[in-house]
C-alpha cells in the first residue's frame, strides 16, 4: 500500500464545497472519495461540513416568521393597513 | 423562498393593484427580514432594512423590468440596504473589495478535527447553541456572509445569488467555499467542546 498523500488534502480542499453540492466532476469525485477513504481528518472536514450547511439549513425553516408587532409595522408604513390581517 | 407558492402578478403590481402588492409583502416579508436579521444580527436595522426594501421595491416598481425575477430583484434590494447599514454603522468591517479574489486556498487550513456530528440532536436545537451558530455568520466577512445567506439559508442557487449581488459564478463559489468552510471551523470549535464536556460527564 503506497502511504497517504497530504498533499492533496489542501489541492482538494478547493473542491469541497461542489462536491457535498454534488455538482463536481464524477473525476474529481472519485479522487476525493478515495482521499477520504484513507484520510481521517479529511473524511471529518467533509462529513462536519456537511453537518455544518444542514444544520444552517434547518435554522432557516424556524427563523421565516416576521413578528407580529414588526409586520404591523411594516404594512402601517407602506399604507397597507386595510390588509393587515391575521 | 416563496412562502405561499401563489404566483404574483407583475402587471397588477405595475397597475397599483395594492391588493396584490400586499401580497407580495406578504410572500416576501419572513425571507428578507430573516437575510437582514442574519447579516446584520440587531432585530432594529433588520426592520429597517424590511422597510426599505418594499418601499423602494413600491417606487421602483414600474422599473422592474422582469428580466430577473421578483424574489432575486427583492432580494438585490434588500442586500444592497443591508450592506449599506453595515457600511454605515460599522465602518471597521472588512469589505468586498479588500477582500482577495481566485480560488487559492493556501491560506487556509481546517484546524478543527472532533467528530460532532453524532451529538444528541437537542445540542444543536438549545438557543445557545443557535445564538454560537449566528455569531459564526456575523464573523464572516461581509462579501461571504451574504453569499452564504442567499444560497445556504435562502436557499438560492449558485446562479441566482450572482444574480443578487451581481456576481460571477466563479466568484459566488470562491466565497460560499471560503464561508463554509470557516463556518464548519468555528462550529466545530463549538461543538467540539460540547463533546468534550458530555465524555468528561
Amino acid at each position: 500500500m503506497t502511504p497517504l498523500d497530504h498533499s492533496k488534502c489542501q489541492t482538494l480542499l478547493g473542491s469541497l464545497s461542489e462536491y457535498v453540492d454534488g455538482t463536481l466532476s464524477e473525476e474529481l469525485c472519485e479522487e476525493i472519495d478515495r482521499h477520504i477513504a484513507e484520510c481521517q481528518n479529511c473524511h471529518i472536514v467533509v462529513d462536519t461540513l456537511r453537518k455544518t450547511i444542514s444544520l444552517y439549513h434547518e435554522s432557516a425553516a424556524e427563523t421565516g416568521v416576521v413578528p407580529a408587532v414588526v409586520r404591523e409595522r411594516l404594512f402601517r408604513t407602506l399604507n397597507l393597513d386595510d390588509y393587515l390581517q391575521h | 423562498m416563496v412562502e405561499n407558492k401563489t404566483e404574483i402578478s407583475v402587471e397588477a403590481l405595475r397597475a397599483g393593484d395594492r391588493e396584490e402588492f400586499s401580497r407580495l409583502v406578504e410572500n416576501y416579508s419572513g425571507p428578507i427580514y430573516r437575510l437582514a436579521l442574519k447579516m446584520l444580527g440587531i432585530p432594529m436595522e433588520a426592520e429597517d432594512v424590511l422597510q426599505n426594501t418594499f418601499l423602494k421595491a413600491f417606487k421602483h416598481l414600474k422599473e422592474f423590468e422582469g428580466r430577473s425575477s421578483l424574489s432575486t430583484w427583492l432580494y438585490r434590494i434588500a442586500s444592497n440596504e443591508a450592506l449599506m447599514i453595515l457600511r454605515k454603522h460599522r465602518p471597521e468591517t472588512t469589505f468586498s473589495d479588500t477582500e482577495p479574489e481566485g480560488d487559492d486556498n493556501s491560506g487556509y487550513s481546517p484546524a478543527q478535527f472532533a467528530d460532532w456530528r453524532h451529538l444528541p440532536e437537542t445540542e444543536f436545537l438549545t438557543s445557545e447553541s443557535q445564538a454560537a451558530m449566528d455569531k459564526a455568520v456575523q464573523n464572516l466577512v461581509e462579501s461571504q456572509r451574504i453569499v452564504f445567506i442567499l444560497r445556504d439559508i435562502e436557499g438560492l442557487s449558485i446562479q441566482e445569488t450572482g444574480q443578487v449581488l451581481n456576481l460571477s459564478e466563479a466568484a459566488v463559489k470562491t466565497r460560499l467555499l471560503r464561508a463554509r468552510l470557516h463556518l464548519r471551523e468555528e462550529l466545530s470549535t463549538y461543538y467540539g467542546e460540547r463533546l468534550e464536556k458530555r465524555r468528561k460527564e
